[in-house]
């Protein structure tokens, strides 16, 4: 079975994305290629088969966003809201993710090797996510479930209003949101990061699960208190 | 919405490709602003004491057929200055040696209705309703040959789509600025600028963003001290693309609401909205590509 080649310079978004969508069956196609995305938005955008796509080049907006079951390399940088709302499966940014790369994710696994913009994992609802480089301001803002891993640093006001989700940072933060914490790490937290590492790809086993800190929601905000006079 | 684009060639053979690179690039953010367009170019600066002004004839009752060999041996006759000017469509450039702001105020009294697009002795300002394929065509801008420019591609949201609302806005001399998003405090910087004298054209937010710059640089301020003071006065979202006769300027908002991305190589620096604007450049491949962090300052210089 051959590999399947799109070219962006001469077939739509639309036409790629309706093939993705309705035109291949589970395991009938080793590897989708698309070639030339030029910074076109939503390339394999709700993907609900099992298949491997390679976007080589940059993409645009929400590329890989509501993805269901597909394991998608884009093999350049992202522009904003790089796997959105995924589901479950995996999506690989070689290069660097522009903001809310993740956002509300529900599953599955993103990774971006470079930096992410800002409100990268913004909601997460149970996704995981992998940075290599750094995470811009208002990072996991008011992320319920899932987990992120910052191999860099942290801007501004990280965690904020975080619910069940946690966050692993190796580098700098530069400041917690409402009622993140840095919190111990424990062992599960150990085993996890090591299976998010691994899962994340070869390059990233240089990263040691002890170098790394917690950050966890401390519930202060769960419950309104009148008289913290919006002081949090 | 709005898309903002800005091109610097580094090197002086590659600079007869400016408007030929910039017109991909210019309607690559159609989508995000469909209804206007326009671009400021800046090229080597005319010999001292000659200036230039861009005016625009689509808002009096001749519109492209107004008589602008008539305006310019008017303005002669009575300015007693000695002009030439050079026109296309709605559009012409005034070149003359003597006071700018003399030749200003008499059009403004003997021609309201020709519309001033910018001032100065590098700068040349070109902007007009309609798609931004359609302007470029009308204005033949694939021709423009210069050092840098910034273009804009609106899709309205705060005042009316009028050729005078389009971008690039400019205040003073060799002075321009294009903006994505909108302001929250347009009002309140106005009327702090009115009280300093200073006359606004139109009731855009970004015009209040404009003159709070060229003001400040009027002032004595760098252009870096200015961008400095503007992220304290000016509230709201914002990606601002600065031209003067020698730099490049680009800023975003805290939140970094509106993109950005930047893509350098030995030949050039080209800033758009998105990366799909960018693509079409020569040696895009090798660039370095990267988003330009908020709150931070980046000039490039020529």
């Amino acid at each position: 079975m051959e590999n399947i080649k799109f070219d962006l310079q001469t077939t739509s978004v639309r036409e790629i994305n309706k093939f993705l969508h309705h035109e291949i069956a589970e395991g009938t196609v080793p590897r989708i290629i698309i070639e030339h995305p030029d910074g076109a938005h939503n390339i394999a955008a709700g993907l609900n088969v099992n298949c491997e796509v390679e976007i080589r080049g940059h993409v645009g907006y929400y590329a890989a966003g509501m993805n269901q079951h597909a394991s998608v390399l884009i093999a350049g940088n992202a522009g904003t809201g790089v796997a959105e709302n995924m589901m479950n499966g995996r999506v690989h940014v070689r290069g660097f993710a522009s903001n809310s790369a993740g956002a509300s994710a529900h599953g599955g696994l993103l990774i971006v090797d470079g930096d992410a913009g800002l409100r990268c994992g913004i909601s997460l609802k149970g996704g995981d996510i992998v940075v290599g480089g750094s995470v811009g301001s208002f990072s996991a803002f008011m992320a319920q479930a899932g987990r992120m891993v910052i191999c860099g640093n942290a801007g501004d006001a990280l965690g904020d209003s975080l619910y069940e989700a946690v966050v692993y940072v190796k580098g700098h933060i530069k400041s917690l949101g409402a009622d993140a914490r840095i919190e111990d790490m424990t062992a599960d937290d150990h085993q996890a990061l090591e299976s998010l590492l691994n899962q994340a790809g070869v390059s990233y086993s240089m990263h040691r699960p002890s170098d790394f800190k917690r950050i966890a929601s401390a519930r202060n905000l769960y419950h309104w208190n009148a008289d913290a006079n919006q002081e949090y | 919405m709005c898309g903002i684009v800005g091109l610097l060639i580094k090197k002086e053979p590659l600079r007869v490709h400016l408007g030929e690179w910039m017109v991909p690039m210019l309607i690559g953010m159609t989508e995000r602003g469909p209804d206007s367009a326009g671009l400021a170019i800046f090229s080597k600066s005319l010999p001292v004491g000659q200036h230039k002004i861009s005016l625009y004839s689509g808002l009096t009752t001749d519109g492209a057929d107004f008589n602008w060999t008539g305006m310019r041996h008017h303005a002669d006759e009575t300015l007693g200055i000695s002009s030439t000017i050079q026109h296309s469509d709605n559009h012409a450039i005034l070149t003359f040696v003597g006071n700018p702001e003399l030749v200003k105020r008499w059009i403004h009294e003997h021609y309201p209705a020709v519309h001033i697009l910018s001032t100065g002795s590098s700068i040349d300002l070109f902007k007009d309703v309609g798609s931004p394929a359609a302007v470029a065509s009308r204005y033949r801008l694939d021709l423009l040959q210069g050092s840098h420019l910034v273009g804009h591609t609106r899709m309205a949201t705060e005042s009316a789509v009028t050729p005078d609302r389009a971008h690039p806005f400019t205040a003073g001399e060799d002075f321009c600025l294009v903006h994505n998003g909108s302001l929250s405090n347009p009002y309140g910087i106005r009327r702090m600028l009115e009280s300093h004298g200073i006359h606004f054209d139109t009731d855009n937010d970004t015009e209040a963003a404009c003159r709070f710059l060229e003001w400040r640089l009027r002032e004595g301020d760098t252009l870096e001290e200015a961008i400095q003071k503007s992220f304290t006065e000016l509230d709201g979202f914002f990606t601002f693309l600065m031209g003067t006769a020698n730099q490049l300027a680009l800023i975003r908002d805290p939140f970094a609401c509106k993109p950005a991305v930047v893509a350098e190589t030995g030949d050039y620096v080209a800033i758009a909205s998105e990366f799909r604007s960018l693509a079409h450049l020569p040696d895009i491949q090798n660039a370095h590509i990267f988003e330009p962090a908020p709150e931070e300052m980046y000039v490039w210089r020529i």
